[in-house]
């Protein structure tokens, strides 16, 4: 239904230079000729390219439309690429002439537009069209001319698309003038426009291909789950603008496919088109046949017969987060960032947010300002529970907290270069640091393991040993089954206070994995 | 301490007493402290009617220490009379006297001296009169000997002013005679022990009533995090329904198992900077199955298998790219991988529950990691139909047995559908799930047969147990600002039972 003409004048024609290969290469453009617009025809057409600029252009780096007032405007026009400065021109809505690079500074400020200038800042050369006259049409993907802007007014709209993904620009173009076709005086034709590449090749444009696709109609069936005749197959599709028809021998669907779907690129598509015109809420609920017999993840496995003993035994599970700054890792442990093996993030967020905290105590709302900082996944538990602990100050001591959960660590021999290992973690927090009662507590653990005690025939022992987060005197490394599987000790003074605690601290990790 | 001596004795006074005693006097009678005397009284009262009591308070002058001191030594000013000899004193001398500043103002107001500025070798000081009366100090002597009624209110007040008294509030307990008064106290007992049971004592002594309406001894014990305790639930409700579990222990996975494996464009938005965390070390993954890639890599820019692909120049640097993974569905990949190369075909239901990352905004409901949910199902033939079924399942296990489907949108499953239950409390639709078919793009280039459909579905686990267990800030479920009372007193996670007591349930 939608149709692209010839014009009975002369085409509008386009020229891409060679300039635009290296920072801009794909121009597509089209004419709307005899529109009337009305004001809110006017604001949807505005909000369709912001629209569209915000997902499919990917913000503008794809494909950046300008839509241009064609009666002020003369053909043919030029897309080419200049020095920044070489560009001169008055953009939309202001009353004086600017550089490009002039404006490039302007718009640093524009809330709207410094999204964007990052597409082009640093080029060489900057895209820009002209007409014949050396009018500015736009100067891509920032800003059009103000000379060409449109208004309620404008009968005839030129609209040009440059971008970096050639099939984007055509999609996008294509969305734009069918779109708007509906308004035109020669209701749903787009006139054509003609782009000639640097190469010399000459391309109409919009392309407004109608596709064929055949689907049987058994398949519909099959994957929706419904028993439709053909016939009431094709009449779904039909209603969801998908123009079809039975033919051949009675099964194959004859489906075709508008430039306005160019989100139908397979029979899914279009089986999902007929199953939303059924109504998903009619179609009958049946359980798949599908006869298995299910198996834990093993370490998950382990993991929650431990939680359960550990609480039993008397500690509180937590649950951090596993993302968090350089400092928790290492700094507050008196360590180097360099000797934790940690994986660094490459866009760190700080982020700030009200945080409202009800105090079941006195029944009063606190507000606070937390600043986040996430820089590296944890490669041990310990931090997260220090934190949980400073954020329940006002809880009655002894504060006896648990975690069992996954760490990450560069791994060069992971596909990835990284991979998790479940740590579990306990924290004792009174008065006196109770550095018996983490022992115990490991004890106990090894006991539920069925690890008994001595290094002989694969138990466990402890060793003393020292750790940069360690009280002197008061730390052991672990070993079970033949390998040191982690520390148990006295927190140092200098961590219980980098972490904004006061009281003493003991504290055990291990690696759970060896006991799989 | 209410068979104690000062109980007896109090119980023994208050006998012969005339409507009661007070406790003060008491105690100055027996010559202990009023604290041991009121010790005695409480313990009287709680063993029930046995005195009554009244809670009094008095008030009495005392000296201060100043005021102990003059009434000692006599006042400032009569001190200063009495060291001006007959010649008189050099003012300046005079000053320099301990009660020299204070006295010498004070004798002045009251004409006792006279100062002689005309005097040859300075202001000299000499009597007025022969002889005063230092009434500041005999009234002071009036209030030690605990006379101070004597005393009119206005000079008492004048005393208080000069701060040489004070006003004590005394706090006494007038005890008299209650219904069940007795001088002999039999102690009750508040517990049965060992020695009773054995010589049977305990059917002669009387037991105190026990406080059935105060609250007992929390036992002293540890506690589950109520998310995991949903995370616990859902795992057993998988695995109730056949759903084996899958690999999820790595946190770090790479684009083409994130993204690309997926059939999610490497111009899809959701790869931008902004909503995925990606890795500066290790940047990239160095190991990926070549040959799946380059199947991946053509439907991606080509098109095949039915497809017309997404015509774009895919690169295999950006499939590199390591991040922090932003869904579990990069493991069902995986695991659906792993499915297809194992020949021939068998079966299978896989289900996660492991958590994920985002780079969005964070607010009361948003955190830059959570967890999710995902249950998949790979056999011949499955429909929509089944998706829906076996969601029901699913759901009714959750107590939620009202459900609808609304079209949706993922970029890897086509049809897709949301879930939505119905809210009694909030009476209205809410989604409570995302589900969908996935894509032939993403199955076929793994290897798995063409009749072989994949339904899956998903949801976080941080919605349900914030609406399950009240919480509205997600802060205080998940991560350091944990409010630990609340995982002290959190209930067990019971999915299928309705919250607060059964009168409020409705059927559904």
């Amino acid at each position: 239904m939608y149709k692209r003409v010839m014009p009975k004048g002369e085409v509008q024609k386009l020229i891409i230079t060679e300039e635009t290969a290296k920072i801009r290469p794909y121009a597509v453009a089209a004419v709307l000729r005899n529109i009337k617009f009305t004001k809110d025809r006017y604001d949807s057409f505005i909000e369709l390219q912001e629209k569209l600029h915000q997902n499919i252009c990917r913000k503008r780096a794809l494909v950046a439309i300008g839509t241009h007032d064609l009666d002020t405007l003369s053909g043919p026009f030029t897309y080419t690429a200049k020095k920044p400065s070489d560009i001169k021109f008055k953009p939309l809505n202001k009353n004086k002439e600017y550089t490009a690079c002039e404006l490039m500074n302007i718009y640093k400020t524009d809330n709207q537009l410094k999204h964007y200038l990052h597409i082009i800042e640093n080029k060489p050369l900057y895209p820009v069209i002209y007409d014949s006259n050396g009018v500015v049409l736009s100067m891509p993907p920032i800003i059009n001319g103000n000379h060409s802007k449109i208004t309620v007014n404008t009968k005839n709209v030129f609209i040009e698309c440059t971008g970096t993904d050639f099939t984007k620009a055509k999609i996008v173009l294509d969305v734009i003038v069918t779109m708007f076709s509906e308004y035109c005086e020669n209701q749903f034709t787009v006139e054509a426009a003609e782009v000639v590449f640097p190469n010399g090749k000459l391309h109409t444009f919009p392309e407004l291909a109608y596709r064929k696709e055949m689907v049987r109609a058994d398949l519909i069936n099959k994957k929706v789950g419904i028993r439709e005749t053909p016939e009431n197959l094709a009449k779904l599709l039909t209603r969801m603008c998908l123009k079809s028809e039975v033919i051949g021998d009675g099964n194959q669907i004859e489906v075709e496919i508008p430039p306005t779907r160019a989100d139908i690129i397979h029979a899914c598509d279009i089986i999902e088109d007929a199953a939303i015109a059924y109504g998903y809420n009619n179609i009958q609920m049946t359980l798949p046949k599908t006869y298995t017999i299910a198996n834990q993840f093993p370490l998950n496995k382990l993991t929650e017969l431990l939680r359960q003993d550990i609480a039993a035994a008397g500690f509180t599970e937590a649950l951090t987060f596993a993302l968090c700054s350089q400092e928790d890792i290492a700094d507050k442990l008196g360590m180097d960032i360099s000797a934790t093996k940690a994986i660094h993030i490459s866009n760190p967020k700080t982020a700030e947010f009200q945080c409202l905290r009800i105090c079941v105590l006195f029944s009063s709302l606190s507000s606070a300002v937390s600043h986040l900082l996430l820089q590296v996944a944890r490669t041990t538990l310990l931090p997260g529970l220090l934190k949980t602990i400073a954020a329940n100050r006002k809880m009655p001591l002894p504060l006896k907290l648990f975690e069992i959960s996954d760490i990450v660590i560069k791994d060069s021999s992971r596909d990835v270069g990284a991979r998790n290992y479940r740590h579990l973690c306990a924290v004792y927090y009174n008065k006196n640091p109770g550095f018996e009662i983490i022992h115990g507590l490991l004890d106990r653990i090894m006991q539920l393991l069925d690890v008994p005690p001595g290094e002989k025939k694969g138990g466990y022992a402890i060793k003393a040993s020292e750790g940069s987060a360690f009280f002197p005197g008061r730390c052991a490394e672990i070993f079970a089954r033949g390998q040191s599987i982690g520390k148990l000790g006295v927190l140092h003074p200098d961590v219980i206070t980098k972490f904004e605690l006061t009281m003493p601290c003991s504290c055990v990790e291990i690696n759970i994995e060896p006991f799989l | 301490m209410a068979d104690g001596p000062v109980a007896e004795v109090l119980l023994r006074r208050l006998e012969t007493a005339d409507g009661g005693l007070d406790s003060a006097e008491l105690a100055t009678e027996l010559g202990v402290e009023h604290q041991t005397v009121v010790g005695a009284v409480k313990s009287l009262q709680a063993l029930g009617e046995i005195i009554e009591t009244e809670l009094r308070s008095s008030k009495r002058w005392e000296l201060t220490a100043e005021g102990e001191e003059i009434a000692q030594e006599g006042s400032h000013e009569a001190r200063v009379f009495r060291s001006i000899p007959p010649e008189g004193l050099p003012q300046s001398e005079l000053m320099r006297l301990p009660s020299g500043k204070v006295g010498f103002s004070k004798a002045m107001s009251n004409k006792w001296i006279r100062v002689d500025k005309s005097a040859a070798d300075g202001p000299r000081v000499f009597r007025v009169v022969d002889s005063v009366e230092d009434e500041v100090q005999r009234r002071l002597q009036l209030v030690r000997g605990g006379q101070a009624e004597k005393l009119g209110e206005k000079e008492r007040s004048e005393l208080r002013k000069r701060k040489l008294l004070t006003e004590v509030t005394l706090k006494t307990y007038w005890v008299s005679k209650g219904s069940a008064f007795s001088t002999s106290i039999s102690k009750q007992e508040t517990e049965l022990s060992p020695e009773m049971i054995s010589s049977g004592s305990w059917r002669d002594r009387p037991f105190k009533p026990y406080n059935f309406s105060a609250h007992g001894v929390l036992p002293d014990s540890g506690h589950l995090h109520p998310l995991l305790k949903v995370r616990s639930q859902f795992r057993q409700i998988f695995l109730e329904m056949g759903f084996t579990e899958m690999p999820t222990d790595n946190y770090i996975e790479s684009s083409f198992w994130n993204f690309d494996a997926l059939f999610q464009p490497q111009q899809h938005p959701a790869r931008d900077q902004h909503d995925t965390f990606f890795l500066r070390d290790p940047a990239q993954a160095q190991q990926l199955p070549m040959d799946y890639v380059h199947r991946v890599k053509r439907t991606h820019s080509q098109g095949g298998y039915g497809s017309q692909g997404y015509k774009y120049n895919w690169k295999l640097d950006e499939a590199r790219k390591n991040l922090l993974r932003t869904h579990t569905t990069a493991a069902s990949a995986r695991a659906l991988y792993r499915l297809a190369q194992k020949k021939p075909f068998t079966p299978a239901k896989y289900f996660s529950i492991d958590r994920v990352f985002r780079n969005e905004t964070l607010d009361a409901t948003h955190l830059a990691e959570f967890h999710q949910i995902e249950g998949v199902v790979a056999d011949h033939g499955l429909t929509l139909g089944h998706l829906m079924g076996v969601l029901r399942e699913f759901f009714t296990k959750l107590g939620i047995t009202q459900l609808r489907f609304k079209p949706a949108y993922n970029p890897y499953t086509e049809p897709s559908m949301e879930v939505f239950s119905y809210h009694q409390g909030l009476k209205k639709w809410v989604e409570v799930g995302n589900s969908g078919i996935f894509r032939p793009e993403m199955l076929l280039p793994m290897g798995l047969p063409e009749n072989v459909s994949v339904i899956a579905w998903g949801l976080s686990l941080e919605r349900p147990t914030m609406i399950k267990y009240g919480i509205n800030n997600i802060r205080e479920l998940v991560g350091h600002k944990v409010n630990l009372q609340m995982v002290y007193d959190s209930p067990l996670c019971r999915l299928d039972a309705e919250r607060g007591p059964p009168s409020t349930q409705e059927a559904a």
